[in-house]
């Protein structure tokens, strides 16, 4: 496989770990801007276990995601003060803070950026997406995915047949920015260098995007998404080497990229992947009579 | 004989509107009663204050023989209250199956398999018994409304509750669908829950319920049979107006 096939096969399983990670509380309901936040504490925490104290890789991964599910549990509790698109500041808000701390710690690179000798290869990191995606699979099935899934629908209705509402979203939100923190970890390990620079809000916007576009209605929107987004620009970029025609998509397909995001926006805002097409395609569902017979 | 809901003098302000007004009334254990009364009387502030989706101002609150007046919603439906909603409120992305299932939520464990043999197996026996067993995998907001109207019934059920209380179960149902709900709940009362239900359809009253309470402008005005209901002046003057006067009609019991 070439260098840059196995590249982009990586950066993708990153994105697809990284897209669970803000799935599992927007399937709660709740929107995190602030993946970047999550991915930067999980990779500076693995990153400098395995640098500056030579962990080895394993365990400073585990520490990594430990960490960042630690600090999601703690911010959570203000952050779920807050309501729709105040939760989306809070979370970016977030994310800047640990960019802020982090770029003044000296021992971890400062804004130089932290560089690390272990490398987290193919094998390591398509495995871990894959593990990512039948663990949230699987919690999805479960009651509590069940009631995660109640909460995005209609949270009082939800509440007033026993679902925790406050438990269900601080577990949503740990176990997100542990998925964040393992990409963070599998991110820096990959690269072998990680800055704040380069996992600021223009990421956590991206990955916010794989999940919105995908859809939060399943557990495959957002690796549809991921998926998506993250070939799609690199489709148009090769294209663009092909012929000299169509050279103009090397520095526009950004905007090709950003067209499809509003078009995807007006056409389908519940998201790429939904429920019922899912039962449509698999399970050969009659489409219901008389859904124009809906009132109010 | 202890009542299966008692209201002692309960009353709810929203800022400074008077909803209930000092309102208490007693549904007998087991009985299918009706809480009726014209728009605006305060029935469905009654099911929100029992329920615990607001606290009341003043008052007291029973469940069969047991104060909940400060319990907290959860610990509400684990004494066995549970509800339906005036307008649908099934969660809309969830398929039939999984909406049902939500109602037996407050006794399962939260690593459980929502597609667990078991609990598929007392879903779909639910929902087979309401006569709705052809769609447990589809997704509600895709289902005709009389049916959703019906998942709702069946999902308040799985909650095992003692007390049920219907917000307007038979409201913008069909003649089929209506008769198909008066046997469900028939059946329901057969096996001891006893039910509350606001209800604007009275031939659908007078066929379920045997005991009646009525409201108007937050307080209580009647509480006794369906027959003596229609014979009660007080009744009657909310429902139509003091005859021979042209005062806010109420736009009878339609």
């Amino acid at each position: 496989m070439s260098g840059y096939l196995s590249g982009l096969i990586a950066l993708l399983a990153i994105n697809v770990i990284v897209a669970y990670s803000v799935f599992v509380p927007a399937a709660a309901g709740l929107l995190n801007l602030g993946a970047a936040g999550f991915v930067l504490v999980g990779a500076y925490t693995a990153g400098g276990l395995t640098a500056l104290l030579e962990w080895p890789l394993p365990v400073a991964v585990a520490c990594g995601a430990l960490m960042a599910g630690a600090v999601a549990f703690a911010i959570a509790f203000p952050i779920l003060r807050t309501r729709g698109i105040y939760m989306v500041l809070a979370t970016f808000a977030f994310a800047e803070v640990v960019a802020g701390v982090l770029l003044n710690i000296p021992a971890l690179g400062g804004a130089a950026g932290l560089t690390v000798m272990d490398y987290a290869g193919l094998p390591v990191v398509l495995p871990t997406a894959a593990a990512v995606v039948i663990f949230v699979a699987w919690l999805m099935r479960t009651r509590f995915g069940l009631s995660v899934r109640a909460l995005h629908d209609d949270e009082s209705v939800a509440h007033l047949f026993g679902v925790n509402l406050r438990m269900t979203q601080v577990a949503a939100l740990t176990i997100g920015g542990a998925i964040g923190g393992l990409g963070g970890a599998m991110l820096v390990h990959q690269f072998n260098f990680i800055d704040v620079q380069g996992t600021g809000v223009l990421f956590s916007i991206y990955v916010l995007l794989y999940v919105l576009m995908g859809g939060t209605q399943t557990v495959w929107g957002p690796l549809v998404g991921a998926i998506f987004f993250t070939l799609v620009p690199e489709g148009l970029r090769r294209l663009s080497e092909t012929s000299p025609s169509l050279a103009f998509l090397e520095e526009g397909r950004y905007m090709v990229f950003g067209v499809a995001v509003v078009l995807l926006m007006m056409w389908r805002p519940q998201g790429l992947v939904t429920r019922t097409m899912l039962e449509r395609l698999f399970h050969r569902v009659p489409v219901a009579p008389a859904t124009t017979e809906t009132r109010p | 004989m202890t009542a299966a809901l008692r209201l002692q003098g309960v009353s709810k302000s929203f800022g400074g509107l008077k909803v209930i007004d000092d309102v208490g009334f007693e549904v007998p254990v087991g009985s299918r009663t009706a809480l009726i009364g014209p728009n605006g009387a305060g029935k469905s502030t009654v099911f929100n204050l029992v329920s615990g989706v607001y606290p009341i101002d003043a008052g007291r609150i029973e469940v069969l023989g047991q104060d909940i007046t400060h319990h907290s919603i959860t610990d509400r439906v684990r004494l066995g209250i549970a509800r339906s909603f005036q307008n649908i409120r099934l969660m809309p992305h969830l398929s039939t199956l999984e909406n049902v299932m939500l109602g037996e939520h407050h006794r399962s464990h939260a690593l459980q398999w929502v597609s667990g043999a078991k609990a598929t197996a007392r879903a779909r026996e639910a929902l087979e018994a309401a006569g709705l067993g052809t769609y447990p995998g589809q997704v509600v907001a895709d289902l005709p409304y009389g049916i959703q109207k019906r998942i709702e019934v069946v999902r308040a059920l799985m909650a095992q509750p003692r007390v049920l209380l219907l917000d307007e179960p038979a409201a913008g149902l069909n003649e089929v669908e209506t008769a198909e709900l008066r046997r469900l709940l028939e059946q329901v009362s057969a096996t001891g829950i006893t039910l509350v239900v606001v209800e604007h359809d009275m031939p659908f009253v007078r066929e379920l319920c045997n005991h009646v309470v009525v409201l108007n402008f937050g307080r209580k005005i009647f509480e006794g049979t369906p027959e003596a209901v229609h014979r009660d002046p007080a009744v009657l003057e909310a429902y139509l107006g003091t005859p021979g006067e042209t005062g806010p009609g109420e736009g009878g019991s339609a």
